[in-house]
C-alpha cells in the first residue's frame, strides 16, 4: 500500500517533469512561428527598427500589396507547389517502397549489387550534380516545366533505405508467402497486402518528402522560367530581391506565412494518419 | 547474408525472382535518366580543368590528378572537422532527445496526455524554409535582438553578444536551427519504429516487473536497432551534406575565419565559378568519405555491411 | 564475401568510367549538331534578317515576342508607364518578363543558361534583352552575347550624349564599344544628422560641413570630435566601403594578377581604426541595427547614401511612426527634416541596373525604340525624376530640375539635387573590371573578420585570396 502511493507520487512527479520539458520544447518550437506572424503584420520600417512581441498594424496593408502584385502570382504558386509536392509525395513512397519491396521480398542475382548500388549512391550529395543536371535538362527540352522536379523523386535511395529498413522491422516474409499460398499475383499482393501494412512508413516519408518539395529552391529557380509556373519558394526570393521602392520585409513576412499555411494544414492531416495507421498496423500484431 | 530468412524466401521464392527486376525497374530507369549521366559526368570531371571564365568555358583539358592535389592542398581538413563539428552539435541532443520523447510518448506506463499535440508541435519547425528560418534566427539574436535584450535586461549580458561574429556563437546557432529543425523529424521515425514493435512484449517484460530503464535498454532499442542506424547513417549523410543553414546565416561565406564553412559550402564555392573540375574532384572524395564513414558505422552497428539488420 | 563487394564496386567504377568515358566524347558532336540543326529548324531567314540587316525590312522581319530577363520587375514598372502605356510598342509584338531572383546567383546562373543556350533555342525563346548590374556588367560586356548599342542597336552619338560618363563606362567593353546603356544615374553623398553636425562641428550648413569634411583625414578627426560627444562617426563596416572601391587607381586585376589597390587598404585600416576606437556601431548594411542608427534614437553622424537611398531608405527608416501605420512623411514625425547632404571625401555611385540587347535577338527595332525612349529621351527622363524622385540619366533634363527652386523638406529645406547633379560628372569608373561583384564581396567578408577582432590583418588577407581563387580559378595570387 505504502509503496504503491509512493511510486504513484513518483510517476506523478515524473509526468510534471515530462510536461515541463515538453511545454519548453513546445515553446522552442512555436516561437519561430510567432515572430514569425508578429513580423507579417508589421510595416517594413517598423520591423526594420527592431524586434517586438506586439502586433503591428499592417497586416491588411502587407496583404493587399501582394495579392495585387501583377508580378507574384501567388495563387499559382500555392497551385504549382501542391502540384511538385503532392507528385513528389506520392510518386516517392509509392516506388520507393516498390523498390524496397523487390529487394526485402525477392531472391535474384544481382539483388547484392543493386543494393549496394542504391546505398552507394544515396552518399552523394545533390549539390554535386545539380549543374549536370540543369543542362541535361535543357538538352531534354524539359527546361520551365514542372516535370524535372516532380519525376525523378521516382528514384530516392534515402526513402528506399527507410522502406527496406522499416520491412526489416516489420514485415515478415511469411506474409508474402501466405498471399502466394492464396494465389495473389505478385503485383497485387504488393498493392493490397503490402502497401496497408506499410501505411505508417509511407505516410511518414510521404510528410517528409511533401515538405522537402514545398521548401524546394535550389533547383526550381534555375528550371522554371514563366511567372504562372513558378512555385512559392521562388516567390518569396523574388519578393525578398525587390528593388529597394519595393523592398518591404512586412510583405516577405507576410509571403512566409501564405506559404507555410497550407503545408501545416497538409502535415496536421498527414500526423493523424500516422497515428491512425500506426494503430491500425498494431492491431494485425 | 542472413540465412535462415534468406533460405525460407528461397525456397518458395526461385520462380519469383523476374520480379524482382520487375519491381526494381522504375527505380533504375529513372535514375539512369535523371540522376545518372550528371554524376558519371561529375567523377569524369575530376580529371580535367573544367569552367567558366565569365561566359567563356576553360577546358575541358585533362589535368590528371591536379585537382586532388589542390583540393589536398586547401583547407580540406578544416572544413571537415566544421561539417563535422556543425553536425556533432546538432546531432547528439537531437538523438537524445528524440530518443526520449519517443520512449515517453510510447511509454504505457506514463501515459502522457496531449500527446498528439506535442509530437504535431515539435516537429513543425521543419515545415519552414530554411532560408525563412536563418531569416528569423537572424533578427532574434541580432545586436539589439529579443536575445540579448532579454540577456542584457536580466543582468546575464554586460553588453549585446555577437553571436555571429563568435566562432562559437555561429557554431552554437547552426547547431541550435539543425536540432530545432530535425528533432520532430527524428522523434516521428524513431516513434513509427517503436509503434512498430510488438506491443505484447512490453507488457510481457512489465508484468515480469522489467524496470523502464531496462525495458528501454533489453527491448526497445534492439527491436527499433533497423531504424536507429537508419537515422544515424541517414544523419550522418545529412551531416556531411550540411548546406543551407550555415550557407543562409553567415551569407555564404562561412564567417568568422570560414570556421562554420563546411563541405558542401566549400562545394558551392566552385560552382560559382561551374568549376567543374574542382567540383567534381571535391565530390569524388566526399563520396569517398561518406562512404567510408557508413561502412564503419554499419560495420560497428551490425556487425558486417551486408548482413541486413534483422 | 567482402572480395565480392569489392567485385562489386570495381565493376561499378569500370562501367562508370567506360560510360563516362562515351559520355565525354559525346558531348561535343552532340552540341555542334544543335547548333548547325539550329539555323534550319528555327526561321532561317528571321535570323540573318535580324543580324545582318537590323535596319531594312524590320516590319515584316520583326519577332513577336521580345524576352526581357531581369531579377526584379523595377524596369518593367518604368517599361510600362513610359513605353507601353504610352502606346510606344508595335502592334503585335508581345514582351515577357522573365524574373529570376538574385537569390543564390540564381539570375545570372539563369541568365547565362539561356545565353549559353540562345543559337538552339527557338525564336520566340531567345534572350532578346537583358538587364544586368555595375558589379558584373563588363562578364556580360565583354562577351560575344551583347550587342552594341550603337553599331547593332542603333543609337547615335546624339542620342547617348546627355548620359553621365561613367554610366557609359561601366558597359563598355575592352575595345571601347558601349554595349548597353541605362535610365538612372546614382551618385553617391554624404548624408548626416544637422543635429549632430550643429553639436559636433557648431554648425549644419552644408557648405561649412562639406569643408570639414573634404578628405579622409579631416573625415577622421571629426570622427574623433563625434566620439568625445557621445556620437558614431559610421554605424557599420561596410558603410565607406564604396567611396573607397570606386576610387581605386587601377582595375581588381592586372593580367591575371589580384592587386589590393592602396584605396582598399586606407578602407581596412581606417574601418579597423573607427571599430578599436568605437567609432561605429559594428552593423552591417541594410541589417536592423543598421536603420535603426538612421531614426529618431540614432547617434550616427552620418551615411554613405545615393540617390534613391536619401529619397527613399533614409527617409523611411526615419520616420517615427512608419508610413504604413498612418505616419506622415513631414517633419515633427521622427528625425524628418533633421537631415542634410554634402559631398563627402570622394565621388561614388551606389546602384543602377543596365539594359543590354542580346546577339540573335529579332527585335532590334523595338529594342532601339526602348532604349531610346527609356534611357536617351530628355522628356521621358525628366518626367520618371518628377513623377518618382528616381535621378535619371540625363544630364540636361537633370540641370533643368538643378537649377530649378526645388526644396526637399526631408533634408531641411536643401536642393538636393543640384549637389547630386554636380557630383555624378566627376565619378570616374574607368576602373571597374569583370570581378568587382565577386572580389569586393570577398574582400568585405574576409576583412569582417579582421575587425571583429577574430583574425589578424594577414590571416584576414589570406582568406580573401583563398575565396577569390575560388570564385575566380583563373586569376592568381
Amino acid at each position: 500500500m505504502d509503496n504503491g502511493s509512493k511510486s504513484r507520487i513518483i510517476l506523478k512527479i515524473e509526468r510534471f517533469l515530462c510536461y515541463l520539458f515538453l511545454a519548453f520544447l513546445t515553446v522552442l518550437s512555436l516561437f519561430s512561428f510567432y515572430v514569425l506572424i508578429i513580423n507579417a503584420t508589421r510595416a517594413h520600417p517598423d520591423i526594420q527598427k527592431g524586434f517586438s512581441f506586439l502586433p503591428g498594424k499592417s497586416m491588411l496593408n502587407n496583404l493587399n500589396s501582394i495579392l495585387k502584385n501583377k508580378n507574384l502570382p501567388v495563387l499559382h504558386g500555392i497551385a504549382n507547389s501542391f502540384i511538385v509536392s503532392g507528385s513528389t509525395a506520392l510518386l516517392t513512397t509509392y516506388f520507393s517502397a516498390m523498390t524496397a519491396y523487390a529487394i526485402h521480398a525477392y531472391e535474384f542475382k544481382l539483388k547484392k549489387a543493386a543494393f549496394l548500388f542504391i546505398m552507394m549512391i544515396m552518399m552523394i550529395p545533390n549539390q554535386v550534380t545539380t549543374l549536370g543536371f540543369i543542362s541535361l535538362m535543357g538538352k531534354m527540352k524539359l527546361m520551365d516545366s514542372l516535370i524535372p522536379l516532380i519525376v525523378p523523386s521516382i528514384a530516392a535511395p534515402v526513402v528506399f533505405y527507410f522502406m527496406k529498413s522499416y520491412m526489416e522491422a516489420s514485415l515478415p516474409i511469411e506474409i508474402v508467402e501466405a498471399a502466394r499460398i492464396d494465389g495473389s499475383g505478385e503485383f497485387r499482393t504488393f498493392n493490397q497486402i503490402i502497401l496497408p501494412i506499410i501505411k505508417p512508413a509511407m505516410a511518414v516519408q510521404g510528410i517528409f518528402a511533401f515538405v522537402g518539395g514545398w521548401n524546394n529552391y535550389f533547383v526550381p529557380s534555375l528550371i522554371i522560367k514563366s511567372a504562372n509556373k513558378k512555385t512559392l519558394p521562388i516567390l518569396i526570393a523574388q519578393l525578398r530581391s525587390a528593388d529597394f521602392l519595393k523592398f518591404d520585409m512586412g510583405q516577405v513576412y507576410m509571403l512566409i506565412a501564405i506559404a507555410i499555411v497550407p503545408v501545416i494544414f497538409v502535415y496536421l492531416c498527414l500526423s493523424k494518419f500516422i497515428i491512425r495507421g500506426v494503430t491500425v498496423g498494431a492491431v494485425k500484431g | 547474408m542472413a540465412r535462415p530468412v534468406k533460405k525460407k524466401a528461397h525456397k518458395g521464392g526461385v520462380n519469383y525472382s523476374r520480379w524482382g527486376y520487375f519491381f526494381l525497374l522504375p527505380f533504375f530507369i529513372t535514375y539512369f535518366i535523371f540522376s545518372f549521366v550528371p554524376l558519371v559526368t561529375t567523377f569524369y570531371n575530376a580529371f580535367f580543368e573544367n569552367y567558366m571564365s565569365g561566359l567563356t568555358k576553360i577546358g575541358p583539358n585533362f589535368v590528371g590528378f591536379d585537382n586532388f592535389k589542390s583540393i589536398f592542398g586547401s583547407d580540406l581538413l578544416k572544413y571537415t572537422r566544421n561539417t563535422v563539428i556543425l553536425w556533432l552539435i546538432g546531432f547528439i541532443p537531437q538523438i537524445l532527445i528524440s530518443l526520449l520523447l519517443a520512449v515517453w510518448f510510447t511509454d504505457t506506463r506514463l501515459r502522457l496526455k496531449y500527446t498528439g499535440f506535442f509530437k504535431t508541435v515539435i516537429y513543425m519547425p521543419n515545415l519552414i524554409m530554411a532560408a525563412s528560418f536563418s531569416m528569423l534566427f537572424f533578427a532574434l539574436f541580432s545586436d539589439n535582438g529579443p536575445v540579448n535584450l532579454f540577456m542584457i535586461e536580466n543582468g546575464f549580458f554586460k553588453e549585446p553578444f555577437r553571436f555571429l561574429a563568435e566562432i562559437w556563437g555561429t557554431r552554437g546557432l547552426i547547431g541550435l536551427m539543425n536540432f530545432l529543425m530535425w528533432f520532430g523529424n527524428t522523434t516521428i521515425l524513431l516513434m513509427a519504429a517503436i509503434m512498430g514493435v510488438d506491443i505484447n512484449l512490453f507488457e510481457a517484460a512489465q508484468i515480469d516487473g522489467a524496470r523502464s530503464s531496462q525495458i528501454f535498454k533489453y527491448i526497445t532499442i534492439p527491436s527499433i536497432k533497423p531504424i536507429l542506424i537508419y537515422v544515424l547513417i541517414t544523419s550522418m549523410i545529412g551531416g556531411l551534406q550540411m548546406f543551407d543553414v550555415p550557407q543562409i546565416l553567415t551569407n555564404g561565406k562561412g564567417t568568422p575565419d570560414r570556421t562554420s564553412m563546411t563541405l558542401i559550402m566549400f562545394l558551392n564555392n566552385h560552382l560559382f565559378s561551374k568549376n567543374y573540375g574542382m567540383a567534381g574532384a571535391l565530390s569524388t572524395l566526399l563520396f569517398i568519405i561518406t562512404g567510408i564513414l557508413s561502412l564503419i558505422v554499419f560495420k560497428s552497428l551490425v556487425g558486417s555491411p551486408d548482413k541486413d539488420g534483422r | 564475401m567482402k572480395k565480392r563487394i569489392w567485385a562489386g564496386l570495381l565493376t561499378f567504377t569500370m562501367v562508370a568510367t567506360s560510360l563516362a568515358a562515351c559520355g565525354g566524347t559525346q558531348t561535343p558532336s552532340d552540341t555542334t549538331a544543335a547548333t548547325t540543326a539550329a539555323p534550319t529548324t528555327a526561321a532561317p531567314k528571321a535570323t540573318e534578317a535580324a543580324t545582318e540587316a537590323p535596319e531594312t525590312e524590320a516590319e515584316s522581319t520583326e519577332g513577336k515576342v521580345l524576352n526581357i530577363y531581369c531579377w526584379n520587375d523595377e524596369f518593367q514598372g518604368r517599361y510600362e508607364d513610359y513605353f507601353a502605356t504610352p502606346g510606344l510598342l508595335p502592334d503585335g509584338i508581345t514582351v515577357n518578363f522573365i524574373i529570376t531572383p538574385n537569390e543564390n546567383n540564381a539570375y545570372q546562373n539563369a541568365l547565362d543558361e539561356a545565353l549559353l543556350n540562345q543559337d538552339s533555342a527557338a525564336q520566340d525563346d531567345k534572350v532578346d534583352m537583358f538587364l544586368i548590374e555595375a558589379d558584373y556588367a563588363l562578364k556580360y560586356v565583354n562577351s560575344e552575347y551583347s550587342l552594341d548599342v550603337k553599331g547593332d542597336v542603333g543609337l547615335t552619338d546624339a542620342d547617348l550624349s546627355q548620359q553621365y560618363q561613367y554610366t557609359k563606362d561601366i558597359v563598355t567593353d575592352s575595345s571601347g564599344v558601349q554595349k548597353g546603356t541605362t535610365w538612372q544615374a546614382t551618385p553617391g553623398l554624404f548624408a548626416y544628422r544637422r543635429s549632430i553636425a550643429k553639436a559636433v562641428l557648431g554648425t549644419d550648413d552644408p557648405t561649412e560641413v562639406q569643408n570639414a569634411l573634404s578628405d579622409w583625414d579631416k573625415f577622421d578627426a571629426v570622427a574623433e570630435q563625434a566620439a568625445g560627444k557621445g556620437y558614431k562617426m559610421l554605424s557599420g563596416y561596410d558603410d565607406s566601403y564604396r567611396t573607397f572601391s570606386n576610387n581605386v587607381a587601377a582595375p581588381w586585376v592586372d593580367g591575371t594578377k589580384i592587386v589590393i589597390d592602396d584605396n582598399l587598404m586606407k578602407w581596412v585600416d581606417q574601418t579597423k581604426d573607427y571599430t578599436d576606437k568605437g567609432y561605429n556601431n559594428k552593423t552591417s548594411l541594410w541589417a536592423p541595427e543598421w536603420a535603426s542608427d538612421q531614426g529618431p534614437e540614432g547617434k550616427v553622424f552620418g551615411f554613405f547614401y545615393s540617390t534613391w537611398g536619401i529619397n527613399f531608405t533614409l527617409l523611411g527608416n526615419s520616420l517615427e511612426i512608419p508610413e504604413a501605420d498612418g505616419g506622415k512623411a513631414e517633419v515633427g514625425n521622427g528625425c524628418f527634416g533633421d537631415w542634410a547632404v554634402c559631398e563627402g571625401p570622394q565621388n561614388y555611385f551606389w546602384g543602377g541596373t543596365w539594359l543590354c540587347a542580346a546577339a540573335g535577338t529579332d527585335n532590334i527595332e523595338t529594342i532601339n525604340s526602348i532604349m531610346k525612349t527609356l534611357t536617351c529621351d530628355q522628356a521621358t527622363m525628366k518626367k520618371i525624376t518628377e513623377d518618382t524622385q528616381d535621378y535619371t540619366n540625363n544630364q540636361a533634363a537633370m540641370n533643368e530640375l538643378a537649377n530649378s527652386d526645388f526644396k526637399s523638406d526631408f533634408l531641411g529645406g536643401q536642393n538636393h539635387i543640384a549637389l547630386f547633379a554636380e557630383a555624378a560628372p566627376n565619378i570616374d569608373m574607368s576602373n571597374c573590371s569583370p570581378y568587382d561583384q565577386g572580389l569586393n564581396e570577398s574582400f568585405q567578408g574576409a576583412m569582417a573578420d579582421y575587425f571583429n577582432g577574430v583574425v589578424d590583418k594577414e590571416t584576414a588577407l589570406e582568406t580573401f585570396y583563398t575565396s577569390a581563387l575560388e570564385k575566380y580559378p583563373e586569376l592568381t595570387k
